[in-house]
């Protein structure tokens, strides 16, 4: 069993682990996220190649408020994965970045900070991805109402002032 | 003005006598098929660093997705990728049925491959008809256009409709085959095999068309599985990876088909991974359409399936089965699930949350051109402006999956 591997290999790191519908699901502690993903990626016993999507919930009325979610995928072994962290809202609203394991998360963790607020510490480059840089709250949040309107925002001549900013 | 210390940093290290120029290619570039902004900073004609803007097709499916009941999503996802909707549809169908613990029926399952390996077909002829077209090989373009509006035909006749399908249901699809559909398939799937000799014909040795697609956009095997690359991108930079063999779902283990790679990863090979996988879906189609069982298109269950009009209409019952799951929709049990599929342009996932409600407490789809398009940087530097268009034509992003 992939899980019973994990909890041998990370212990407490660990928070929670299950299989619901044959599907692998682990909960990891923030703070050790850097090191798990590295070993997850590195080790051959897993060999998570792909770090095929980054999203997350948001579950409103509970304490932490977010659910992280990392989907791996390991070609030579067969196996997928679930990663979550659990963060909370406002500053408490980060975890690390996966962008030094796996590439793929460049793109995948500045659409989930445009979608939900969520701050990716290490990403080398986060600013929102499909919505534009004057856009007011994140839309995928559980408190943001699907009908509300944006404020208009004055047209910014390209040539006189500079691209979209980048850090 | 003065360059942001991201640029001027990689400027310096390719050439620090040379100026660099800044130039916004897009969002409405006639030669990009596509909604999308290049930022590009060019050395000469030389492309020192590309940023890539998307989203300017983004229209909150995720968001609306949790607005309705689990049925209502169907109609969006047929609005990823419009050039092989099916598929989408199947891929959510797919994942609500894993969380509900059920099957549709055999003969719904053959139905969903047969379609979604059609929408395969008509979502590469787009790809390379387009991408042939773009340098200067109208007639090319011509032929598979020709090829896939057979096609379409077909999903129209067996849909209702060419791109807007909403034809999969949880718990089957909404109709069976029409009647000529064995021998219609069949003249199609021929014309498709004189079409294919006939591009090969005039593509294969075409100097012009080799010198422009041969060596540009190359993407090595370590970096594209790093940037989450699938499917036909992936596979022609080496790696035998294919949803459809690694995680097999519907009834695709009974199927005898090959996943070709390709070797270098460069644009000619992913051109030709397409041609290539076009007889693949080819052969799938013919095998399915062999073995076809009789039977039912959609589970029996009165909580997931409507009821026959005739019920409806005639019986209060078949009337209050109706109501409750029109208006409170398919009851799913909480819990989640990722479930993907193979996307015409690589692993197409939908990771759905249930709270017990009718209604998804999350949809998000995993779109492939999304993290193709965020390997377009590494693909252009060093290459000339015309390499843009054949790497992003190659891409093959679709602005309603990439931008959802």
């Amino acid at each position: 069993m992939l899980t019973d591997k994990l909890k041998e290999k990370f212990g407490a790191d660990i928070l929670e682990s299950g299989n619901a519908l044959g599907e692998d699901s682990i909960v990891i502690d923030r703070e050790k996220a850097p090191e798990i993903f590295r070993t997850l990626h590195d080790d051959a016993d897993f060999a998570f190649e792909f770090l095929i999507d980054v999203t997350a919930v948001d579950w409103l009325e509970r304490r932490p408020r977010f659910d992280v979610v990392y989907q791996l995928k390991s070609m030579s072994r067969s196996t997928r994965l679930r990663v979550k962290i659990r963060v909370g809202a406002g500053d408490d609203a980060w975890v690390p970045s996966a962008h030094p394991v796996w590439k793929s998360a460049d793109w995948l963790e500045r659409e989930c900070f445009d979608m939900f607020g969520i701050t990716f510490r290490g990403h080398p480059d986060l600013r929102r991805i499909l919505l534009y840089d004057t856009f007011v709250g994140h839309p995928l949040r559980k408190d943001y109402p699907f009908q509300k309107r944006q404020p208009i925002v004055p047209e910014i001549d390209p040539i006189t002032k500079p691209l979209r900013p980048t850090k | 003005m003065s360059l942001p210390a991201r640029w001027s940093q990689k400027i310096e290290a390719a050439d620090p006598a040379d100026e660099i120029m800044e130039l916004q290619m897009g969002p409405s570039h006639p030669a990009a098929h596509g909604t999308i902004k290049f930022n590009l900073k060019l050395d000469g004609e030389r492309v020192a660093d590309c940023d890539v803007e998307v989203g300017y097709l983004h229209r909150a499916f995720e968001k609306m997705c949790e607005q309705g009941t689990w049925t209502q999503c169907f109609p969006y996802t047929d609005r990823l990728n419009y050039a092989s909707p099916c598929i989408n549809n199947v891929g959510f169908a797919l994942a609500v049925e894993k969380l509900l613990g059920i099957e549709a029926p055999e003969r719904a399952q053959y139905l969903r491959v047969i379609m979604s390996e059609v929408s395969r077909i008509t979502d590469h002829l787009t790809c390379m008809g387009m991408a042939a077209s773009e340098l200067g090989a109208v007639t090319v373009a011509f032929l598979m256009i020709e090829g896939r509006e057979m096609l379409y035909d077909l999903v129209e006749a067996v849909t209702g409709a060419r791109l807007t399908v909403t034809w999969c249901r949880v718990g089957g699809v909404a109709h069976d085959l029409p009647d000529d559909f064995k021998e219609r398939i069949a003249i199609a799937m021929r014309h498709i095999d004189g079409l294919l000799s006939d591009c090969d014909k005039l593509l294969s040795r075409n100097r012009v068309f080799i010198d422009r697609m041969s060596g540009v956009g190359i993407l090595p095997q370590k970096d594209a599985i790093s940037y989450g690359l699938t499917g036909p991108l992936l596979r022609a930079s080496g790696v035998a990876y294919d949803v459809r063999k690694a995680n097999p779902y519907l009834v695709y283990d009974r199927f005898t088909f090959d996943i070709p790679t390709g070797e270098r990863g460069d644009n000619y090979d992913r051109f030709n991974q397409r041609f290539r996988e076009i007889p693949e879906s080819q052969k799938i189609i013919v095998q399915a359409m062999g073995e076809l069982p009789a039977g039912p298109v959609m589970i029996g269950d009165p909580k997931i399936a409507l009821p026959p009009k005739e019920r409806v209409y005639n019986s209060i019952e078949g009337l209050m089965n109706h109501f409750k799951l029109i208006m409170e929709g398919i009851k799913v049990p909480a819990g989640e699930t990722y479930t993907a599929v193979e996307g015409a342009n690589g692993e197409l996932g939908f990771y759905v949350v249930s709270d017990g409600s009718g209604r998804p407490y999350r949809v998000r789809v995993r779109p492939p051109c999304f993290l193709a398009m965020s390997a377009l940087n590494k693909m252009l530097i060093g290459h000339m402006i015309p390499d843009i268009i054949t790497t992003f034509g190659m891409i093959n992003m679709i602005g309603g999956e990439c931008d959802r």
